[in-house]
């Protein structure tokens, strides 16, 4: 059971009833309440299928970590935080946060004109002890989730093989990839939406 | 039982930006047709997009396909009052562009150009890149929407004044933003689930 949840962009991003801001997210609705709703899907689903809680947080919280939003990253970590026996996840993807941090997007262009544009950058993996604590499944979501934020144009066949191969299912592949996407959209809209409400008071001062 | 990727064998893949109307095809397995239930209908949100395999891949979680499928129209297609159609367009190619994702800069690029009569300059953009040179009103939404697509993102307030600067009000500059991050959403799926196929 879930009691009606707070707008997420609006607690983020620091935006307050009435404000220049929450007229400005009235002008699109819709918009305003089906990211919340696709949240809600993501996180509160009504049945998890196949992948749990504690794994979309964990990777939620990986993704906005490498994004450099430590409120985000708070805010889904949170649930962890609340249970003592989970403190040693949030070291732990911590630790992974800290190995993974990154500038993107980078990475290769199909062979052709465009390989001029190609850009090096990590290939990262869940170092040795952090996989032993996390087990294959979710190890292999956190490089997944790391290709996805900084270097999609790397995406192939072969990725998705080793999400499959460490346990995860055709479906559970679809439910991380929208999971690792919308995180990468909410992270911007809060971002963007901060600076411009900043930009917004400082302009009615 | 572990679940198999699809490694498709396409011929001349499109390996340029382009505004033609290219294909796209799966690495996973979509839902078939005929297994489509009342609740996957839903999630589709318009029945039509049964046809497509991408949506059909999507719709494996159909409560997220739906509400992203309803975010997606109103950044985009909400246009009463706010940033016109082409421009919210450019920044999803901005984005698009910027990313690396072919098949959604074709998809987007057409749209912009369509809708601002600027195949041109759109064009410039797909070809040259985000640097491109197209104007200091389209230089301006093309700027703020890499800023918000870099990772980690680092859009800030000089992105707001030089919008502010080409004459885009609040509500505008919130449109470059949803239509710069919805993009960032989308790419990651189109980019990580398939790949892009020549135009027939």
């Amino acid at each position: 059971m879930t009691i009606a949840s707070p707008d997420i962009i609006d607690l983020l991003a620091g935006i307050t009833a009435g404000s220049a801001l929450d007229r400005i997210r009235a002008q699109r609705p819709e918009a305003r309440e089906q990211a919340q709703k696709s949240f809600l899907a993501l996180f509160q689903p009504t049945d998890f299928g196949d992948v749990s809680a504690a794994e979309r947080h964990a990777v939620a919280s990986f993704v906005a970590g490498l994004h450099r939003q430590p409120d985000i990253f708070e805010f889904y970590i949170s649930p962890f935080e609340e249970r003592g026996t989970d403190r040693w996840l949030i070291e732990v993807i911590k630790a992974e946060i800290g190995a993974g941090r990154a500038k993107g997007p980078y990475g290769h262009y199909p062979d052709g004109p465009l390989r001029g544009e190609n850009e090096a950058g990590p290939l990262y993996q869940v170092s040795p002890a952090s996989r032993e604590a996390l087990g294959p499944k979710l190890s292999a979501a956190l490089e997944h989730a790391h290709l996805l934020v900084f270097h999609l144009r790397d995406a192939s066949p072969q990725a998705l093989q080793v999400l499959l191969d460490a346990g995860w299912t055709t479906t559970g592949v679809v439910t991380l990839s929208q999971l690792v996407s919308f995180v990468a959209f909410q992270i911007r809209v809060i971002a963007g939406l901060a600076v411009l409400s900043t930009a917004a008071k400082r302009a009615a001062a | 039982m572990t679940e198999h990727a699809i490694t498709p064998t396409v011929d001349n893949p499109p390996v340029t930006f382009t505004q033609a109307e290219i294909g796209w095809t799966p690495w996973l397995q979509p839902l078939a047709e005929e297994d489509l239930t009342e609740r996957h209908i839903k999630g589709l949100v318009e029945a039509a997009r049964a046809k497509s395999p991408y949506f059909r891949l999507l719709v494996r979680d159909p409560e997220v396909l739906e509400a992203r499928t309803k975010t997606d129209k109103d950044i985009f297609y909400n246009t009463r009052l706010g940033l016109p159609r082409a421009e919210r367009e450019l920044a999803a190619t901005a984005a698009s562009r910027y990313n690396g994702c072919i098949f959604c800069a074709s998809v987007h690029s057409r749209f912009a150009s369509h809708h601002s009569k600027r195949g041109g300059d759109v064009q410039k953009l797909l070809d040259e890149g985000v640097e491109a040179d197209l104007g200091e009103r389209w230089n301006a939404i093309v700027a703020a929407s890499v800023a918000l697509t870099a990772t980690p993102p680092i859009f800030g307030e000089e992105h707001v004044s030089r919008l502010s600067a080409a004459g885009l009000d609040e509500l505008e500059i919130a449109d470059v933003i949803h239509g710069a991050a919805f993009f960032n959403w989308a790419n990651r799926l189109m980019l990580s689930l398939g790949e892009p196929t020549p135009a027939n």
